[in-house]
C-alpha cells in the first residue's frame, strides 16, 4: 500500500460547487409550506415580564401566529437539557426555549412570529407588547461575588455557578522558599466566534405526525438531536438531524439553542415547515460568546529563573446561563501547566453568572485564555531577572525524553493527564531558525531612527482527540466508488477531502471516486461533535479502521474469485490484483458479488456487503504543541499596530494535508490577533451591549494581516494509528499571548507592562502617556 | 396572501433577461436568492460591512443586502453564478482558489470572487496591497486572508498572460 494521497497537499473535494456558488447552507433550503420565524428578544439584561401582548401583532398582515412560552401547552415549561452535567454546579441554571417569567440578557427570546416572509414576521415582532419590570444588572464581573451585588438571577443565592480547584505539588513549601516570586493581575476578553454564516434551521413535521426532520447550521447535529428527543419526549428515531454546508463555526454553533428548541417547538405545535436564520444583530445577542477572565496570579523561579509553580485565583464570567456547564473553567484548569514542567500548580476557578449573553467555548475555549496567563508570566520573570524570554521559556520546558509526561494535572474524567511526545524547545528553535537571530540588532536601529519595534514568542501545548468517539462505514458500490458516511459535521476544515485521502490510500482508489455523506443522523447512526480539535484525530482514525476492514475483506474475497494467496494480492487503480501479474478483480466485482444475486447462495463465511462500520474510541488525549513569534511595530503617537512577521512553528504529529493544516492555522493566528488587538463586545453598566455591528465590532481584515509563516515539526502521536494530533485551535491558542508580548517590548522604553487584551490604539497611547515619567527618568 | 404594493422591474442577470413583481422595501440580496434563487450570493452581515453579499451591477461592484432590488431595473448584474463561462469553464480566480485553498467554509467566498473577478478583470497587473486593499471589505473568518491573495495574485498572473 503506498500513501499517494496521506500527507500530500490535495485540492479540496468540497471546493468545485462552493466556488461556483452551489453550496446548500442551510438559508439556502426551502420546502414546500414553509413559513418564516422572527424572534421577540428581551431589550433588558434583567427583568421580569408581567404580560405580554401579542394582539395587536397577530393582526398584521401575512402573520401566522405568535407563541410564547405558556402557548404550549405545557410543552414548554422546562428549562433546557444541560449537556454536562457536574456535581459541582451550584446553580444549574440553563435557558428556557422561550423566556418564562424573566430574561437574563439582551437578546434573550421571549416570544416567536409566525409569519409568510421574515420581513413581515420582523414587522409583527416589533408590535408584540412585552411589559417588563427592569432589575438590576449583575455585569461587573471583578465584583460580582460582593456581598450584595446584583444578582443575574433574582432567585439566586448569589453569582456563583462554581468553584473548581485544581493543580499539585507542594506550592505552599515552592512559593515559601523559592528564590523568586512575582505577582500579576491580568484581565482577559475573547469576544464572538462571528462565523460568517449566523446559525439558522428549517424545521419540517412529518404529515404523519409525530416525527420531525431538522436542517441546521450545526457542529453537533447528534446532541441537537439527542436534547431535542429527550425536551420533546420523542424517540431519537423520530428525529432527522441534518448539517447542510456549514459557513463556519468556531464553537458556538456546538451549543443546542433555545432557537433549535423553540422553532421545533413551534413547527410541532403548528404542523406547519418553519424556518429560522439568524441575522447579524442576533448573532451579537444571541449566539454565545466566550467573556472576560480576571486572574490574580503568583508565579516562583528559581535563581537561574526556571518557572517552579503557578498559583492563583480566576473569576471567570460565564454570561447569563450555562448551555456548557462548567467545560470553560475546566479547560482553563485543565490546560496548565502548558509546555512548562513546574513542580506545582495551584489554581481556582470561579465561574460566575453575570447579565451577558452565555459562555460557551471559542476557537481553543479557554486555552487561550491559559496560554496567555502562562506566557505572560514567563515573560514576567525573564523582564524581572533580566534573562532573554527564550532562555526562561528553555530553562522550564518539558524535555522529550520525559515524554510521556504526567503533568500532575487531571482530566475531565478524573485520569491523569500525560503528554504523549513533543519537543518543545525543538520548536521554539525551529520557529527562531525561520525568524532568524537578528531582531535586537534591527530594533536598536530602529529605535535610534525613533521607529519602536517589538518581538514577542509563546509557546503551548493543546489537547486534541477529545473523548469519546466517533464512527465511519465505508461501502464499495458495484461501480467501484466508495461511499463513506460519518458522524462527524464539518463547518469548512476539509474533512470530506481528509477522509477520502485516508480511504483512498488503503483501498488503492482514486480519492475523487470516495464520497462523503457526513452529518445526518438519517446517514450514520452515532456521532459525538466537531470540538476540540478531536475530528482528524477520533473521526480519521475511525474511517482508517474501517477502510482497513474493507481492505481485509476485499483481500480475502478476491483470494477465493482469483485463486491466488492472500498476500500475494494488493489493490491498486480500484483491483484486487495478484502482485506482478495482470490477474486482477474490480472491488466494484467484488461488492456486485457479495451484494448478492436472487437465488444464489452467498459464499460462506463472508457477510454480504464489501462494507464495514468502525468506531474510534478515544482513550487518551493526544498533545500538539507549538511556538509562535511574532514582530510588530508600535507607532507611539497614535498607538497603531502593524504587525510586521508572524511565524509559527506546530507540531500537530503527522500531517495528513499540510495545505489545510496550514489553512487552519491561518485562519486560527488571526482570530488570534483578533483578540489581541481588535475584537472588543462591550457592554455597558445596565448590560446593554454597545457593539452589535461590524462597524463597532472590529473583525481582522486583509489589509492588516500579515502573512503567517509557517514550519511544521512531526512527533507522531502513539495513542491512533494514524499519527495525528488535532490542529483546529493551535493557530488562535498562543497568538493574542505572542502579539501582546510583541507589543510591551517595543514599548519597553516607556515601562509598559500589558496585563490585559484586547488593546486599541487608544489604550496604546495612555499607556505610552503613563510610562513617559520612566523614559523621562532614563 | 398579498400584503404589499409590489412594482414591476427589469434586469439582465448573468447574461438572461428577468422581469418580476417585487416588493419595494426587498434588497437586492433577497430578491436575488429568494426570487431567482439564486442562492450563491451570501448574506453575512446585511448591513453593508463583510462583503459576502457582493455582486458586480453595470460593472461596478455593490452590496446587494444595501441596495433595493427596484433600484436594480434595467442594470445588468453578474453574481458569483454567472463567473464561469457558460460552458462551465471556471473563470481564473475560481480556478485559483481551488488550487490555492483560497476558501474554507465558502461563506464568504462568493463576495470574494465577484470582488476579485471584477477588480482583477479591471487591472491585471495588480499587486498584492492592492489586492489587500481590494477585499478589505470583505471579512473572512477561516483563511486569515493570505490564501485568498495568494489565489488572486495567481489568477492575475493567469489574465495578464490570457490578454
Amino acid at each position: 500500500m503506498g500513501a499517494r494521497y496521506f500527507g500530500a497537499s490535495v485540492r479540496r473535494l468540497e471546493d468545485p460547487k462552493l466556488i461556483t456558488g452551489r453550496g446548500t447552507y442551510v438559508d439556502d433550503i426551502s420546502v414546500a409550506g414553509m413559513m418564516h420565524v422572527a424572534f421577540v428578544r428581551s431589550p433588558h439584561a434583567h427583568a421580569t415580564i408581567n404580560s405580554i401582548d401579542a394582539s395587536m401583532a397577530r393582526e398584521m398582515p401575512g402573520v401566522h401566529a405568535v407563541l410564547a412560552a405558556d402557548d404550549f401547552e405545557g410543552k414548554a415549561d422546562k428549562p433546557m437539557i444541560l449537556p454536562v452535567p457536574a456535581p459541582i454546579i451550584k446553580q444549574a441554571k440553563t435557558q428556557y426555549p422561550l423566556a418564562r417569567g424573566s430574561v437574563h440578557h439582551v437578546g434573550d427570546p421571549v416570544a416567536v412570529v409566525v409569519a409568510e416572509t421574515r420581513a413581515l414576521a420582523e414587522d409583527a415582532a416589533a408590535m408584540v407588547m412585552v411589559d417588563y419590570d427592569p432589575l438590576p444588572a449583575s455585569v461587573d464581573l471583578a465584583h460580582a461575588l460582593d456581598p450584595g451585588a446584583p444578582l443575574a438571577h433574582a432567585d439566586s443565592p448569589d453569582n456563583l455557578i462554581a468553584t473548581l480547584k485544581g493543580g499539585f505539588g507542594d506550592a505552599a513549601g515552592i512559593f515559601a522558599k523559592a528564590p523568586h516570586v512575582f505577582t500579576e493581575r491580568l484581565e482577559l476578553h475573547r469576544g464572538g466566534c462571528h462565523s460568517m454564516e449566523c446559525r439558522g434551521v428549517v424545521v419540517r413535521p412529518d404529515p404523519m405526525g409525530g416525527r420531525f426532520e431538522m436542517w441546521n447550521s450545526t457542529q453537533v447535529p447528534y446532541m441537537v438531536r439527542r436534547y431535542l428527543a429527550q425536551y420533546l419526549g420523542l424517540e431519537e428515531n423520530a428525529i432527522r438531524v441534518a448539517a447542510p454546508d456549514v459557513g463556519g463555526g468556531f464553537g458556538p454553533k456546538a451549543v443546542v439553542y433555545a432557537e433549535e428548541y423553540a422553532v421545533s417547538l413551534a413547527a410541532l405545535h403548528l404542523g406547519i415547515p418553519l424556518k429560522w436564520i439568524e441575522d447579524r444583530r442576533e448573532h451579537f445577542v444571541a449566539t454565545t460568546q466566550q467573556r472576560d477572565q480576571i486572574w490574580d496570579l503568583e508565579v516562583a523561579a528559581d535563581a537561574d529563573g526556571r518557572l517552579l509553580a503557578v498559583r492563583g485565583t480566576c473569576l471567570h464570567d460565564n454570561g447569563a446561563y450555562i448551555p456548557y456547564g462548567i467545560v470553560l473553567a475546566a479547560t482553563a484548569m485543565a490546560a496548565f501547566p502548558g509546555p512548562y514542567a513546574l513542580e506545582s500548580v495551584d489554581v481556582t476557578i470561579h465561574s460566575i453568572f453575570t447579565n451577558m449573553v452565555p459562555n460557551t467555548p471559542v476557537r481553543g475555549a479557554a486555552r487561550p485564555n491559559t496560554c496567555f496567563v502562562l506566557e505572560r508570566l514567563v515573560d514576567l520573570v525573564a523582564q524581572k531577572l533580566g534573562l532573554d524570554p527564550a532562555e526562561v521559556r528553555r530553562r522550564s520546558y518539558v524535555r522529550p525524553d520525559q515524554m510521556p509526561y504526567t503533568t500532575g494535572m487531571k482530566a475531565r474524567d478524573g485520569s491523569v493527564v500525560a503528554y504523549d511526545s513533543g519537543d518543545y524547545q525543538g520548536c521554539l528553535d525551529l520557529a527562531f531558525a525561520k525568524y532568524g537571530a537578528d531582531f535586537r540588532a534591527r530594533q536598536a536601529a530602529a529605535r535610534a531612527e525613533g521607529r519602536y519595534l517589538g518581538m514577542g514568542m509563546a509557546s503551548y501545548v493543546e489537547d486534541t482527540g477529545l473523548a469519546p468517539f466517533e464512527g465511519a462505514t465505508i461501502r464499495v458500490q458495484p461501480d467501484g466508488k466508495i461511499h463513506l458516511q460519518t458522524g462527524a459535521a464539518a463547518q469548512g476544515q476539509g474533512h470530506k477531502t481528509v477522509f477520502a485521502q485516508i480511504a483512498a490510500d488503503l483501498l488503492g482508489v482514486r480519492f475523487e471516486d470516495v464520497t462523503v455523506e457526513a452529518a445526518d443522523t438519517a446517514a450514520f447512526p452515532l456521532g459525538i461533535g466537531t470540538v476540540a480539535s478531536r475530528v482528524a484525530v477520533v473521526g480519521g482514525s475511525s474511517v482508517h479502521m474501517a477502510a482497513t476492514e474493507v481492505r481485509t475483506k476485499a483481500i480475502k474475497v478476491g483470494a477465493t474469485l482469483l485463486e491466488a494467496s492472500e498476500s500475494d494480492l494488493e489493490l491498486e487503480g480500484g483491483f484486487v490484483k495478484v502482485a506482478g501479474t495482470d490477474r486482477k478483480i474490480g472491488l466494484g466485482e467484488i461488492a456486485l458479488k457479495l451484494n448478492g444475486l436472487f437465488g444464489s447462495p452467498m459464499m460462506k463465511g463472508v457477510e454480504p456487503g464489501l462494507a464495514a462500520t468502525s468506531y474510534f474510541e478515544a482513550r487518551e488525549l493526544t498533545f500538539a504543541n507549538g511556538s509562535n513569534i511574532c514582530e510588530v511595530e508600535v507607532d507611539v503617537d497614535t498607538g497603531a499596530v502593524k504587525i510586521l512577521r508572524y511565524v509559527v512553528a506546530h507540531d500537530c504529529g503527522k500531517l495528513i494535508n499540510p495545505m489545510l493544516v496550514d489553512g487552519q492555522i491561518r485562519g486560527g493566528v488571526v482570530h488570534g490577533i483578533g483578540n489581541a488587538l481588535y475584537e472588543r463586545m462591550i457592554y455597558d453598566e445596565s448590560g446593554q451591549p454597545l457593539t452589535t455591528n461590524y462597524g463597532e465590532y472590529l473583525l481582522p481584515l486583509a489589509s492588516e494581516m500579515p502573512r503567517i509563516e509557517i514550519v511544521h515539526m512531526e512527533s507522531p502521536s502513539p495513542r491512533n494509528p494514524l499519527g495525528v494530533k488535532g490542529a483546529g485551535e493551535g493557530g488562535t491558542i498562543p497568538a493574542a499571548a505572542a502579539v501582546i508580548a510583541a507589543v510591551e517590548d517595543a514599548l519597553a522604553p516607556f515601562d509598559v507592562r500589558i496585563k490585559r487584551h484586547p488593546i486599541s490604539p487608544q489604550d496604546i497611547v495612555e499607556m505610552i502617556d503613563a510610562g513617559m515619567p520612566a523614559l523621562a527618568a532614563e | 396572501m398579498d400584503v404589499e404594493e409590489k412594482r414591476r422591474i427589469s434586469l439582465v442577470v448573468n447574461g438572461r433577461k428577468i422581469e418580476r413583481e417585487v416588493s419595494p422595501r426587498k434588497h437586492l440580496g433577497d430578491f436575488l436568492r429568494e426570487d431567482l434563487r439564486l442562492t450563491g450570493t451570501h448574506l453575512g452581515c446585511e448591513h453593508g460591512v463583510c462583503g459576502s453579499c457582493t455582486v458586480i451591477a453595470d460593472g461596478v461592484l455593490v452590496r446587494s443586502c444595501l441596495m433595493l432590488a427596484i433600484q436594480a431595473d434595467g442594470m445588468v448584474l453578474r453574481t458569483v453564478e454567472g463567473l464561469a463561462e457558460p460552458d462551465g469553464t471556471l473563470h481564473p480566480i475560481q480556478e485559483a482558489f481551488h488550487e490555492k485553498h483560497g476558501l474554507q467554509c465558502g461563506f464568504c467566498t462568493p463576495g470574494m470572487l465577484t470582488t476579485l473577478a471584477a477588480v482583477i478583470e479591471e487591472n491585471p497587473s495588480i499587486d498584492e496591497a492592492g489586492i489587500r486593499e481590494a477585499i478589505s471589505g470583505n471579512i473572512c473568518r477561516c483563511t486569515g486572508y493570505e490564501t485568498i491573495v495568494d489565489a488572486a495574485l495567481s489568477a492575475a498572473a493567469t489574465m495578464r498572460q490570457g490578454a
